[in-house]
């Protein structure tokens, strides 16, 4: 019943890193030096109050943002000094996304859904369509891959968007509160399937949540406070 | 909740009378259940022999023990270590979370690192619940949601808290 206790990885170790990120939206600072540092293969939780900054934090990792001033790191490369155009590419080809409300599009089938990272890398209808439906089985979401998203309840929304943030095999999840729609039991089954899957494909998982519950199946949870990252640490603190 | 290291820590603010700390006690931390004086006057007697607190000379006055009592470098080393160490996580802490968040403020010390490490604490113990819910059997994991929603409920405390410890700090060393 024992779990290891977090360890922060080493520079060498880690596979994304923001240093020292600023970033404000017109006079108000979402982000005030925000440091954190993920290894590959882990799963780390970011926590914090509403508005604290950890979703801007985590657009941030995934080039999806650019802050003001500091550093955005992946596998060894710049990010935030990339253009526009090559941060696109860096997403479709090793990133994957998860969001609160799964956000399907509502004029494509279930499978066309979890097909789309494939089709925008380039892959043909067919394989990409045969490649999404081995998912529907494993995500327990069988016999539902010609329904449209009003067509399913949340839960299952939810599991088709995670079958569509993993299905190009990304080297990094990034999922924004994925079940802070669902309820507790069926939250539970999404992380469970989230989970098993990332480790399966050895998927680095950067997860925004603020539940507990759902950050306990992290290997590890960092707080974000004013737009400052706190490292969290089971060692006792000084006086 | 231990009585002796919350008369320390209210000595630690300023020596004191057996009678200023049952009346402080009280009111932050008796919540309808006084300190009896005798337990007072012998939780002091006991503090004092093991040297974490000196009792000053009997001063002139009515009532039965007239000496202010002071910290001692050893006393004051004892509430370092109490504050700096995460309670075990398990269900109802209330107390204990209650005292060291208090006393933390009353001694001018940082709060919020001790609910940091507090909220590690805990999520280190949800990380091992939900493991065994993962590993074990369904009884195993009605037995370890009981304790994750527990764990969780001190968590909102915990995070309730710290959104509140500016306030919470003016009130108690106003």
């Amino acid at each position: 019943m024992t779990a290891p206790h977090p360890v922060v990885p080493d520079s060498e170790d880690c596979l994304i890193e923001a240093r020292h990120a600023l970033l404000s939206f017109g006079a108000t600072p979402a982000l005030q030096g925000a440091s954190v540092r993920v290894g590959a293969g882990e799963i780390l939780a970011v926590m914090g109050p509403s508005g604290s900054g950890k979703s801007t934090l985590l657009h941030c990792l995934a080039g999806i943002l650019t802050p003001d001033s500091g550093e955005i790191h992946y596998s060894g490369r710049r990010v935030d000094t990339l253009r526009e155009q090559e941060r696109s590419a860096l997403r479709r080809d090793h990133f994957g996304f998860v969001f609160q409300f799964g956000q399907l599009v509502p004029e494509l089938t279930a499978e066309e859904n979890v097909a789309l990272p494939l089709l925008l890398g380039g892959a043909r209808r067919g394989d990409a369509l045969r490649e999404a439906r081995g998912w529907f089985g494993q995500l327990g979401l069988g016999g539902l891959e010609q329904r449209r998203s009003g067509e399913l309840s949340g839960g299952q929304a939810q599991r088709v968007a995670l079958a569509r943030g993993l299905v190009a095999r990304p080297q990094v999840l990034f999922a924004d509160e994925p079940t802070g729609s669902l309820d507790s039991l069926t939250g539970e089954q999404v992380m469970e399937l989230l989970v098993a899957a990332a480790r399966q494909q050895g998927t680095t998982v950067v997860l925004v949540t603020h539940e507990a519950r759902v950050a306990a199946y992290a290997d590890r949870e960092v707080i974000v406070r004013d737009g400052t990252v706190r490292s969290m640490s089971t060692h006792r603190v000084g006086s | 909740m231990s009585v002796p290291i919350a008369l320390l820590g209210l000595i630690e603010r300023e020596p004191s009378h057996g009678y200023d700390l049952k009346r402080d006690y009280d009111a932050y931390f008796g919540r309808g259940k006084p300190l009896p004086f005798g337990q007072v006057y012998a939780t002091l007697a006991r503090l004092a022999r093991d040297g974490k607190v000196v009792p000053g000379d009997a001063e002139p006055g009515a009532g039965p023990d007239r000496k202010r009592y002071a910290i001692t470098e050893s006393g004051r080393l004892e509430i370092a270590d109490w504050l700096a160490e995460p309670v075990e996580p398990e269900p109802h802490l209330q107390t204990v979370l209650f005292v060291k968040v208090v006393l933390a403020l009353m001694l001018g010390r940082s709060a919020e690192r001790y609910l940091d490490t507090q909220r590690a604490a805990h999520l280190q113990r949800m990380r091992e619940l939900t493991e065994l819910k993962r590993s074990g059997g369904a009884v195993d994991a009605l037995l370890a949601d009981h304790g994750l929603f527990h764990l969780e409920a001190d968590l909102r405390w915990i995070d309730l808290t710290c959104a509140r410890l500016d306030a919470l700090s003016e009130m108690v060393r106003a």
